[in-house]
Formats: C-alpha cells, structure tokens, sequence
C-alpha cells in the first residue's frame, strides 16, 4: 500500500551547494561552543590546510560540526598563480579531504604562495598578461579535473600593481572565469581594499565582473596603514570588524547578483562568538532583502 | 629572472627591499607598498612560532623571543603550506644560537612542545583493548605503539618547567638542572605529558623500535636501575598507547 510520506526537510548538512544563508570562519576556539550551542547559521567555513592533519581533535570536531552544518572548504595554499607546476601532493591532500567531507564549495585565490621550495604564507599579487592567464587557467583545469568539481576562484586584494600587466585584473577574472568555468568568489573587502589601494571606483569593479558566476561572497575587516605619500593604504588583515563602506558595496552587488551564501571572515583578532554573529545576522538582513 | 624569483628574493632578504617592475598608482613609492607584503610574510611566519611556542617565549620574553623567530624566519622559511608542521627545527636552531645559550633548557622545552603537536594531530588508530594486552604480554611479544607516543630524554628538569608555565601566577622554585625524560601521547582527544625517569625513556624507545619486550626491559635497566616495568607498562596501557601485539618470535 502506498503510503503518503510525510514532508520533511533534508538535513541542511546534505543540500547541494552552500544555501543563501551567512555564515562563519570555524576557529578551533570555537568548536565545542558551536557543538553545544548549535548557533543558527547558514554554515562554516574552514581553511583547507588547517586540517590536513592525520588525526585527533581537528577532524574529530570537524567531523561531528559537518554532520549539523553545510561546509565551505576554503584553501590558502595551492599557489594557483604560481609560475611552478602545482603540488601534486597538496592537491591530492585537497582530494582527500573533500572526499572525506564533501564540502559544497571548494574555493582558491588568484594568487600564488609558493616559489621553488619555498612556501611564503601569504596571497601574492600576480602581473596579469597572456602568459599569466594561460598559466593560471591550465592550473585550475588540473584543480578541476583532479577533484572532479568546479571551484570557486577568490579575486585578490593587492598593494602593488606591475608594470608587465597588460590587462585588467577584471578582465583577467573574466576571461578565466569564460575559459575554465570556475566560479568567482567575491570578496567585497578584497574589492574594497584594492580599489582604494589603485584609486579605481569599486562599483566600477564589481560591475566589470561576471556577476552571474558568483558562488560565494566574503566579507571582512581591514587595517589602515599610509604609503610614502601618506594616502590610504587599505590592509587586508582579516582583524577587524567589516567596514561599514564594505557593508554598502555588499548591499550593491546583492542588488545585481541576488542572495548568494555570504562569508564572515575573521582570522586575527578573534573576538567572542557572539560577536561575529552579529555579523553574520546583519548579512542576513541584507540577504533578505534581495530575496523578497 | 622571473617576476616572482624577483618577489620572493626580495620577501626574504635581511635588509628591506624591493622588486623590479612594480609601481603604485598614485605615484607612491612602491618600496612603501612592497613593505606590507615584507611584513605581512614575516609578521605572519613570527606570529605562528610565538603562538606555538608559548612557553618557550615565556621563558626569554616577547622582544627576545620575536627576534629569534625573526632569525629562523629568513634563515629556514617554510617549505609546505601546512603551517602547522612549520618550525620543526625551531629547537635545533636554539640548541645552536648562541644568544639563548643562557637559558641552556630553552631548546628541549621547544622539543616537548613540538611532540605535544604532534600527539595531538597525529593519527586515529584505536588501542589494543587492556585486558587483552594484559592477557597476551610476555617476553617475545612486541608491542606497537600507537603514533602519539614520543619521548624526550633532557638533562634538564623540561616537564617540571613546561608544567610550572601551564598555570597563571607565581611560579613555583623549579630545580632546571636535574635530568628529567617525559612521554607524550594523546590519551582521547587531550595530550598529556608526563615526567619519566631514563629507564622508561630507554624501555619506551627500544618498544618502538619493534623489540620485543624482554629486549625493552634490558635496555631499560641498563639506562636505570630503578626501572619499574610494572608502572611504565601500566602507564601506557591504561593511556591506550598500545595499538597492536606481536608475538611472533623473530627468526
């Protein structure tokens, strides 16, 4: 006999895709707070290398935190703008680790980390020319290909611009974003920093983007430092709360791209849970607007 | 000369400077603007050994501290991207500067530290359930230790130091120069370390060398004689450091 199923929800752990929700930076300071709180939250996101550990707390408290929660995997070390091939290695620990938590995003940046031996830890900026672009796109085709999905690409914030670039850095994120079909990973912050570091309009920027392949959004603090000639010098350091003119361009490009699962990010200066809540609540608010 | 040779070179260089072929927008030198990446890539490397070498900063201040890792920053910079194995010879590199040879514990206080990290993320490989180590234990068996284990044999007092740094306040009269082993393992999801004398240190060692256990006990004794195989059994078994027996006798 057939039988009306009752309608249930799937468990938000196991939708496809991030949802159109905010959500936050998982700090191993804040694993068991998460795991007893359960705050309401469209999902985490953790850094990639941080867990490339063979066992204990990490992946114990990651294991049990997916289980409640959609998961973005972010990256930070495959130096994807790198003039050397990719490691092999790192990618098949990316491989790994996706098989074992089958995040919905898995995401990168436009920028290299690594030169010769060396691993240098930061996001560095790239000259942008044809030889970059055909590199960086044969790059994310290996990425794509190896871990069987299509990545999130993240566009940079930078202090420095080369005299060698022969394009824009959106026509740059355009035309990889035409050839391999990556996603973009807006990070307004980014936009914001290095638009005021390069005295271009930010809203200039953002329309020049393929909004339609944006995936995910960041959103952050940044320092204020001066240059030699003692004008704004925006740093990206992840350790402040967003800046309320970052607030009002993430308002603009929800108004051109809709809803998208939007990232609170917050890597120094780590304040109370509660805090960075708050700020996930008020991307929230903004979310519902264009939803309406 | 590649962009980025170019970039990096100048990333690491001692004395600040910057690459070829890049500007600023507004006329600023770019030197000024290169110097957020000099310091984000130092500050970011230092940052990561003072927060894992907590008490190993304690122990010569912030301001020595942070110059020392400055060294070791230019001198061995990373060579993955998983920071969290970055700063494994951080103690060799102590052991030989001669600035820190004042507090002469400093490098094997760092050595504790880094087996600390490692019992915490190395693998997940359940234990031999007690009663049936207990059970099987006899002299041709080998025991498999589970990853987490690790020892260190220091002339210095380094568990009586690291523990007297694990809590707030005074810190109580520590006696640095008598020789003290410690064993470190992951017991459930916390790392613990305890104090051990060398026989247990060399019994622990020679395990996992794949002795067997009367091997152990030899090597054990000769390192001490007041080993007690009853009590250091007794502690990794009861810690779940035994992942696996063997009782085959080797050929």
């Amino acid at each position: 006999m057939m039988t009306h199923l009752p309608h249930h929800r799937v468990s938000p752990a196991q939708v496809p895709g991030l949802p159109l929700r905010a959500g936050l930076g998982l700090k191993s300071e804040h694993f068991i707070e998460v795991l007893e709180t359960r705050p309401d939250l469209g999902f985490f996101e953790v850094h990639a290398e941080n867990f490339m550990v063979a066992g204990g707390p990490f992946h114990h408290y990651l294991g049990l935190i997916r289980e409640q929660y959609p998961l973005s995997l972010h990256g930070v070390g495959l130096s994807i703008g790198g003039e050397g091939p990719l490691n092999g290695a790192h990618l098949a620990r990316l491989a790994t680790l996706i098989e074992r938590y089958q995040p919905q995003a898995f995401s990168e940046h436009l920028a290299w980390s690594s030169h010769g031996p060396v691993f240098l830890n930061d996001l560095l900026p790239l000259a942008y020319d044809v030889t970059t672009l055909n590199r960086v796109c044969a790059h994310i085709d290996q990425v794509q290909s190896t871990l069987k999905r299509p990545m999130l690409l993240e566009n940079p914030s930078t202090y420095l611009l080369f005299q060698r670039s022969t394009l824009d850095e959106t026509d740059f994120i355009s035309e990889i974003i035409r050839r391999t079909g990556c996603g973009l990973l807006l990070d307004v912050n980014n936009v914001y920093v290095s638009c005021i570091n390069h005295q271009r309009d930010p809203l200039a920027y953002i329309n020049a983007l393929p909004l339609h392949a944006v995936g995910e959004i960041h959103l952050a603090g940044f320092a204020e430092d001066s240059d030699s000639l003692g004008d704004r010098l925006l740093i990206d350091d992840h350790g402040a709360p967003i800046d309320n003119a970052v607030w009002q361009l993430y308002e603009q490009v929800l108004a051109r791209t809709g809803p998208v699962a939007t990232l609170i990010e917050r890597d120094n200066q780590v304040p109370a849970f509660s805090v960075l809540q708050a700020e996930a609540q008020q991307a929230e608010r903004h979310l519902l607007q264009v939803m309406a | 000369m590649s962009t980025q040779h170019a970039f990096c070179a100048a990333l690491l260089a001692h004395e600040p400077s910057c690459p070829e072929g890049v500007f600023s927008s507004n006329g600023a030198d770019p030197a000024s603007r290169f110097a957020v990446y000099r310091n984000n890539v130092h500050s970011a490397l230092i940052n990561a050994l003072a927060t894992s070498y907590p008490v190993t900063r304690q122990l010569v201040g912030d301001e020595f501290f942070h110059a020392m890792a400055g060294l070791y920053v230019q001198a061995y910079p990373p060579e993955s991207p998983l920071l969290s194995e970055y700063g494994s010879t951080l103690a060799d590199f102590i052991q030989a500067f001669e600035p820190a040879q004042s507090v002469p514990y400093l490098a094997d206080v760092a050595r504790l530290k880094r087996l600390r990290v490692r019992a915490y993320h190395a693998a997940d490989i359940p234990a031999l359930d007690q009663p049936r180590v207990l059970e099987q234990l006899n002299g041709q068996s080998r025991l498999h230790l589970h990853p987490c284990v690790a020892t260190l044999h220091s002339p210095y007092a380094t568990v009586t130091i690291w523990a007297a740094h694990q809590t707030e306040g005074a810190i109580a009269s520590v006696n640095p120069w008598q020789a003290q082993g410690a064993l470190v393992l992951r017991h459930g999801l916390a790392v613990k370390i305890f104090g051990i004398d060398s026989g247990s240190v060399a019994f622990i060692n020679s395990l996992g060398r794949s002795e067997a256990l009367e091997t152990a006990v030899e090597h054990a004794l000769e390192a001490s004689s007041e080993f007690d195989l009853h009590q250091c059994l007794g502690l990794l078994i009861s810690h779940d450091a035994i992942t696996h027996l063997e009782q085959k006798v080797s050929p």
